[in-house]
């Protein structure tokens, strides 16, 4: 019973630290720009395949290989973030809230059907990026998937904290995010700091990918919607706007999802993400760890 | 005035649709016999998730009809194959088929190839009196229908009996864990049957556990069935979820034998699951492997007419499936729906290439089930099991 | 003189009642086409009341749609047999079945509106979205797991009740029915909540009463969409009423110019017979789509068919 129960408590762990790296970006638009990026479900779909593809290149298998391949990802992907960020919303930057997410549906289908469209809707197999091996500890099976992701997602998670509390960048970030007109009046462009963001927002998704590609090696272009939809309910319950709500917001609900599934109800896993979803924005629309926030008339 | 323009748009509208509607509607039934042409309807999942299985079953229906055709035909026409892509989406087979049948006017429909898309497109047949055959749709509900839908293939039933029997006798397995997907009548349909049939047989059910199609992680309900102490694992789903699986059990060291039914058989199981999904099993309609003539033969005609590649279960099924439509119209005399209907019911021995079609009253096929192994990344033929 | 509104809608009505007579001198192919625009004009009128007039952006009416397709079907499907009899009755018992089972799934729509409506009132902009679109899949989850009403495999078989005559009627009673809201008093409420909530509460407006007002008769025309969609394909699935429907109908709604109904209705048949025109590239379809979208909303967010200044 008890290894039942730590088995599942690492399953939940390493599926929840996925949603912590998306719900990480989703947290750090909405912190600057208070709309919700639709479309970073699919920057998610993106890092998988350009890891797909960029595994071509690359010794699989090597742990070598695997971190160029993740940085390829990265890379690839925050330029698309960045890409998105200047094309679609830019020009919208004064529109009311309501159209720039509409914008942000629009990219979100237009990237999963051009997909569709040139990488086929058929599942693709994605290759074991790093030398697979399983652990044996107190009745638990621990597979090094699983350790890669915890471990590469910690290792993000701390640089992250390093970007936005030790730089120059960072600092600017912070202050956009309290007050962008404020910001702009001390010196800082809005428009870098803000596509700086983008950048990193969409580089941890693309992580996400390749970590979520890892340990369910079967990709398609639809893959990121269903992420995307709980990473996004992670970030509000662990209070939009907080990165380090982010986290633990993606923790809990990868614990929690993981756990129904292995239960008698586990069809309704996907359910009890937006079940808990209703009950913190009726009951605690600030999150866990987010601050209220007041409304100026 | 606020109504104004809502009576002004009422108007233009109207007249602007019935313009457009001023297409008089032909006599179909005329229409169908004066064609030069035997139209054929076909649907079938050639992208999406069950897009193998589509995509093979076309492959075999296309070369059957080109055999034909080359052949003259029947009845002195020539076959037209009227395809449709029905995405492997709910929802689609169901416009697809009615367009097949009021614009294409086609004789008879062919497909699919999933229990729950036949059993979609199944009642605007019956309703219309149109011929349905499936190639691969074994969930028994779908020939209930009504006495105009057909299927060349065995029901699960018999599959899952299959199953259970090769897990006990073969595989001396005594607790055997089921995994089904909630999302497809097959697999729901071929869980209970193999269910039934291994305890009846004294084996246990120690863990059932239940997976939405398209679900990536199972790591949840494999462990629980790992904690439930299985030493097998029944998975009746579909090629992409069923290589995860593996791929997942293996990762909690889970060493137990993995098995499946003919949902099983595509290329991608062994291209996604890799090391995984050998030394595991599932059962299906035909294996290419098999030493008769006449196997051997499409064998080598399916290669040369598709850049080598070896047919399946879902290629010999969609090959024979127009086989007995083309053998039905020549004994029928013509291809009026009823006329064809008891054509269809009353084939009997007929030559497929995945075994003796006859058509019981059940309008289903009585025919063998193989047994393919994965070894080395390759399918490999085990046994074959009679009825 | 009954007023000039209830005219137009007997006009509607008798139209519809018309082009129901001709129906079977017309090409199948062409009336199923009427049937789907039809359908998704309903839809998107009516999800034009909620987002375009009151502001309230859901991303659930696919939710609503499912409730009414599934209600009505049940009702058709299992009660319907024992009510109609062996012999499967006259038209005109059948006819009374199908609006029994239509308003019957429309008032479950509704009511699954009012759910809907009452928690989601003190949230604003994405937020909102976010929630009804987490009521749309929670919703699609639970019919996922309702055995009884097909469970993952949904339904088939549902007896072909929805004729052109139906659809027309309804759409001319949808029509009718938001424009009323919309030209009472319930309109400048929904118009007040639109442009700017806080002002209206400062006013004294019960923004919360126009909101759910909004939600619960939207739905019903949701649900109501969702039986003669069902009873037309005859065949359900939880599969084919998820988030993407959702956004197939926010697309009309945005394209016709939020809160212009003539604008919407274009949009609609616009949307519907692009798919069908555009069969021989059907793989195109979503990406032709999704930029429609993202062009719109840079260049003319006011919405194609909106010839209309409407103010910021």
């Amino acid at each position: 019973m008890l290894s039942e129960f730590l088995q599942q408590l690492l399953n939940g762990l390493s599926l929840g630290a996925i949603y912590a790296l998306i719900a990480i970006g989703y947290t750090m638009v909405y912190g600057i720009l208070r709309f919700i990026n639709f479309a970073h479900s699919d920057v998610f779909m993106a890092g998988a395949f350009i890891g797909l593809n960029a595994a071509k290149f690359v010794h699989v298998g090597t742990v070598f290989g695997g971190l160029e391949v993740l940085a390829t990802a990265m890379i690839g992907c925050a330029a698309l973030g960045i890409t998105i960020e200047r094309l679609a919303y830019r020009p919208l930057r004064n529109a009311p809230t309501l159209n720039v997410l509409i914008t942000a549906i629009g990219v979100s289908l237009l990237l999963e059907y051009s997909g569709q469209k040139f990488f086929g809707a058929a599942p693709r197999r994605f290759p074991a990026l790093f030398p697979v091996r399983e652990f044996n500890f107190a009745g638990v099976t621990i597979s090094s998937n699983q350790l890669t992701v915890i471990a590469v997602t910690v290792i993000l998670m701390l640089a992250l904290q390093f970007i936005v509390f030790r730089t120059k960048m960072g600092t600017a970030m912070r202050a956009v995010s309290l007050n962008p007109k404020a910001a702009q009046l001390v010196g800082i462009n809005n428009d870098i700091i803000i596509s700086f963001t983008f950048g990193l927002g969409s580089a941890l998704a693309a992580a996400g990918g390749i970590l979520y590609a890892l340990n369910y090696p079967s990709i398609d272009p639809l893959m990121g919607v269903m992420p995307g939809l709980k990473a996004f309910v992670a970030a509000v319950l662990g209070g939009i706007g907080s990165i380090p709500g982010a986290a633990l917001g993606g923790l809990i609900l990868g614990i929690v999802e993981t756990f129904v599934a292995g239960s008698p109800w586990s069809t309704g896993k996907d359910a009890i993400a937006f079940g808990i979803l209703i009950v913190i924005l009726i009951f605690r629309p600030t999150g866990l760890l987010g601050k209220a926030r007041v409304e100026k008339v | 005035m606020a109504f104004l323009p809502k009576r002004f748009a009422l108007t233009v509208s109207t007249v602007a649709l019935l313009a457009l509607s001023a297409c008089k509607k032909q006599d179909a039934a005329a229409q169908k016999q004066d064609a030069a042409m035997i139209e054929v309807g076909e649907y079938a999942s050639l992208t999406g998730k069950e897009a193998a299985f589509g995509q093979s079953s076309h492959q075999g229906t296309v070369l059957a009809i080109e055999e034909l055709n080359a052949a003259g035909g029947v009845l002195g026409k020539k076959f037209d194959l009227i395809t449709e892509d029905d995405s492997s989406k709910q929802g689609e087979p169901a416009t697809i088929v009615k367009k097949l049948i009021s614009r294409n006017n086609v004789v008879a429909v062919l497909g699919e190839a999933t229990s729950s898309r036949s059993l979609e497109a199944a009642p605007i047949c019956q309703a219309d009196k149109v011929p349905m055959i499936s190639p691969a749709a074994t969930n028994p509900a779908v020939t209930r229908v009504g006495d105009y839908i057909f299927r060349v293939c065995f029901i699960d039933p018999f599959q899952g009996a299959v199953m259970a029997k090769f897990a006990k006798n073969t595989l001396k397995l005594h607790r055997v864990a089921v995994l089904t997907s909630v999302s497809s009548a097959y697999s729901v349909g071929l869980a209970k049957y193999f269910k039934e049939r291994f305890i009846a047989d004294g084996g246990e059910i120690p863990a059932e556990q239940e997976y939405s199609e398209g679900d990536k992680d199972f790591n949840a309900q494999l462990t629980a069935i790992k904690a439930a102490g299985a030493d097998g694992l029944f998975v009746p789903g579909y090629y992409t979820e069923a290589a995860l699986v593996c791929i997942q059990a293996r990762n909690l060291g889970m060493q137990i034998p993995i098995f499946g039914g003919d949902g099983w058989e595509a290329p991608e199981l062994i291209q996604i699951g890799g090391a995984a999904v050998n030394g595991c099993y599932f059962s299906t309609h035909f294996s290419p492997e098999n030493d008769s003539p006449a196997v051997k033969d499409f064998d080598a005609k399916y290669g040369a007419r598709f850049n080598g590649e070896t047919p399946d279960g879902m290629a010999a099924l969609g090959y024979d499936s127009a086989g007995v439509l083309a053998d039905a119209i020549r004994r029928a005399g013509s291809t009026d729906g009823p006329a064809l209907r008891d054509a269809l019911a009353a084939t009997k021995d007929f030559p497929g290439v995945s075994g003796m079609i006859t058509i019981d009253a059940n309008r289903n096929a009585t025919k063998p089930a193989v047994i393919i192994a994965i070894k080395d990344g390759h399918f490999k033929f085990v046994e074959s099991i009679a009825p | 003189m009954p007023p000039k509104s209830l005219c137009a809608l007997v006009a509607g009505l008798l139209v519809a009642a018309g082009i129901g007579a001709f129906s079977d001198r017309i090409d199948p192919y062409y009336l199923d086409v009427l049937t789907g625009i039809g359908i998704n004009v309903i839809l998107a009128v009516s999800l034009n009341l909620v987002n375009g007039y009151t502001g309230q952006f859901s991303l659930g009416h696919a939710g609503f749609m499912s409730v009414g397709a599934y209600l009505s079907a049940a009702v058709t499907l299992f009660l319907g047999p024992r009510l109609l009899g062996a012999g499967g009755g006259t038209a005109l018992e059948q006819g009374m079945l199908f609006l029994g089972a239509l308003l019957c799934g429309g008032l479950c729509a509704a009511f699954a509106g009012l759910l809907v409506g009452v928690p989601s009132l003190r949230l604003k902009g994405d937020y909102l979205a976010i929630v009804t679109l987490g009521f749309g899949e929670i919703i699609r989850v639970i019919f996922q797991n309702v055995n009884a009403l097909g469970g993952a495999l949904g339904l088939n078989g549902i007896p072909p009740y929805t004729t052109i005559a139906w659809v027309l009627a309804f759409v001319a009673i949808t029509i009718f029915t938001v424009l009323c809201l919309v030209h009472s008093t319930y309109g400048r409420g929904f118009l007040a909540t639109h442009d700017d909530e806080i002002a209206a509460e400062a006013v004294g407006l019960n923004t919360t009463r126009y909101k759910i007002v909004a939600f619960v008769v939207g739905a019903f025309f949701a649900g109501i969409a969702g039986g003669l969609y069902g009873h037309f394909k005859q065949s359900i699935a939880p599969s084919g009423f998820d988030f993407t429907k959702s956004i197939e109908i926010v697309v009309m709604v945005i394209l016709g110019g939020m809160g212009n109904t003539l604008g919407v209705i274009l949009a609609a048949i616009l949307l519907t017979l692009l798919p069908e025109v555009l069969r021989p590239i059907a793989d195109y379809r979503m990406i032709i789509y999704s930029l429609l979208l993202i062009v719109l909303m840079i260049a003319r967010p006011q919405g194609l068919f909106n010839f209309k200044r409407k103010k910021a």
